[in-house]
Formats: C-alpha cells, structure tokens, sequence
C-alpha cells in the first residue's frame, strides 16, 4: 500500500495505522498521529485502517515559541 | 498572584523554547527566567528519529508548566488537529491557538481564530488565542469561551515593541478582568516592563531570549524588567503631561518678590 507519510510517499505492508508505525520505526516514540487531517487518538490506532493514498501525519514534540 | 485557567502562578514572563544555540542554554534560561510556563510545539518527525523524545524530556525536567502551540497552522482544521494531536502528547488542555493569516508578518487570520477558538473551547480545551489588539476581535474570542488572550505587540520576532500602544492600551481598558499576556514582537527588557507598566498581566517572549548574544543573561534580565514593570504598575505611575511641573516646592523660594 502507498501512503504519505509527513509529505513523503512511502510503501508499507501493513494496513492498520498501529502497524504501519511499527513497520516505519517509531516504536514506543512519543508522537501524536492524524490521518488525511484528522487527529487519531493513540488508543485507536490499532484499529485504524488505512487506504492507498492516505496521508498520514505522525508529529512529536519540539521547541516552540 | 497570576491566575490562568486555574493556575495560580508567581512569575508573569512565559518563555518560548525555540531557537537557541543549545538545550543546555535553554535549560539555563528557563531557570534564569524563573518562569513557570514554557511553550512547545509540534513537528513531523521520522521513523527512527527520536528528537522529540529527547526535547520532551529536557523540558519535562525543568518542571515546569507547558503551553503547546498551533505555530504554522494556516487553516481552521489544522489548528484543530495540531491541538487535539498536541493534548495527547503533552498531557494539557492548555492550547496556544495561532492561525497564521499572512506570512510577511505572521498576523494572526482573526476569522479562522475565532472560528477555531469555538470550536476547541467546546471540546473542553483551554485556550490562549494569539490575537490583535482588535476590540471585536477580542469580545468574539471571550464569546466563544477563551478566559485569556494574548494580544501581539509587533509581529513574531520582530522585537519592535509595543507597536500600537493606543490600541493595547483600549484593549486593556476594555477588559479589565481578563488576564492579557503581551505575545509576539517584544526585544528588550524595557519592552516588557513597559507592557507590565500598562497593566497587562504578563509577557511571552522567545526570540528576544533566544537569540540574545546571552540568552542566559538575558533571560533574568526580562525577569527583572517584569517583576520592576508589575511593582511599578501597583504603585500606580504619574499621568504623563505635556509641560514641566516643578518637583522643588516653589514657596519660599529664595529671592522671589
């Protein structure tokens, strides 16, 4: 399947959200996650199905003014 | 004692995190500022990248208060995703809710503002709009929940000052009662005790900070300038006037009549 992921298209095997991270590393990583605009809280991940050409946000924290 | 949502809070200088030179220098400016709230942000970030985990913990050991921001959010509908997304990672309700209109002065799209600040209040978020010092404005975003606001003095960055003091000053005439935080555009100290002097309640400053030649050193400097401009605003200033006054008692004086 391909989705973009933060602006860049990536091929994955997997279709749930909770995997597709897994699958491109973020393990156990402190970030918050959207898809195609929409915030998906972390406790549904695992049951978040993604389509070809989903795009999906996957942000942490970072310096802000 | 500076109340925001419930946060009773002593030091009225809130500290942006961003830009500078290194966090062991942020770690020394937070605690030179004595501040009690830092803002942070969200960001893309990579699989197998763990800055964020690395930032996250730096702050979180400062102890201190954390203020999220919406920064480089265009549309109603990010600013809303980026503090649904930004509730969940840093474990607040406190959003600084920024919906940038334009990009050569960062000028907040005060439709969109308002527009997000409803819905976000509705969704049980306690939200800290950066805004104008618009009048209407202001009265929307009180209406549509917010219990703070955070006007700009200039645009981000720029370190202008308190570009139009009429209007800042008529803001805070108008609302009395809510708590006002100077946000965007301050560069010096004076700056901030001038806000301060004004009776606005407190100042976020970032860049002023950051990117100071000592961000350390400046840093209590601006803790300094807020704590003098809040003392002095207690201790109620003169009215300014257009001609001299003399301070020396003229009676009696010396060869007169």
């Amino acid at each position: 399947m391909r989705i973009l992921l933060n602006g860049d298209w990536r091929e994955t095997v997997a279709t749930e959200l909770a995997s597709v991270l897994a699958e491109l590393g973020y393990g156990d990583a402190v970030v918050a996650t959207a898809v195609n605009g929409d915030f998906v809280a972390a406790g549904a991940r695992s049951h978040t199905s993604l389509a070809d050409g989903d795009r999906i946000e996957v942000l942490a924290p970072m310096q802000g003014g | 004692m500076l109340t925001l949502y419930q946060a009773a809070l002593r030091s009225r200088l809130l500290l942006g995190t961003a830009r500078f030179p290194s966090p062991a220098v942020l770690t020394q400016a937070v605690r030179a500022a004595r501040c009690e709230v830092v803002t942070v942000a969200l960001r893309r970030e990579a699989g197998g990248e763990r800055a964020g985990q690395g930032f996250w913990s730096i702050i979180r050991a400062l102890g201190v208060r954390v203020l999220p921001n919406t920064a480089g959010c265009h549309s109603v509908k990010e600013a809303v995703s980026t503090a649904q997304m930004a509730r969940e990672v840093f474990g607040t309700s406190w959003i600084k809710l920024e919906v940038i209109g334009e990009d050569d002065t960062l000028q907040p799209d005060v439709f969109g503002l308002v527009e997000a600040a409803g819905i976000l209040c509705r969704e049980g978020f306690e939200v800290f709009p950066y805004t104008t010092e618009d009048l209407v404005v202001a009265e929307r975003l009180l209406a549509a929940g917010c219990r703070v606001l955070m006007p700009w003095a200039a645009p981000i960055g720029s370190g202008r000052g308190l570009n139009n003091l009429f209007g800042l000053k008529a803001l805070r005439a108008h609302f009395p009662q809510v708590p006002l935080i100077i946000d965007a555009g301050l560069g010096v100290p004076s700056h901030a005790a001038q806000a301060l002097e004004l009776g606005f309640d407190a100042v976020l400053i970032n860049t002023a900070v950051a990117q100071a030649r000592d961000p350390v050193q400046m840093a209590a400097a601006f803790a300094q300038a807020v704590e003098a401009g809040y003392a002095a605003r207690r201790a109620g200033p003169i009215e300014p006037r257009d001609l001299a006054e003399p301070s020396t008692p003229v009676i009696g004086t010396a060869f007169r009549g």
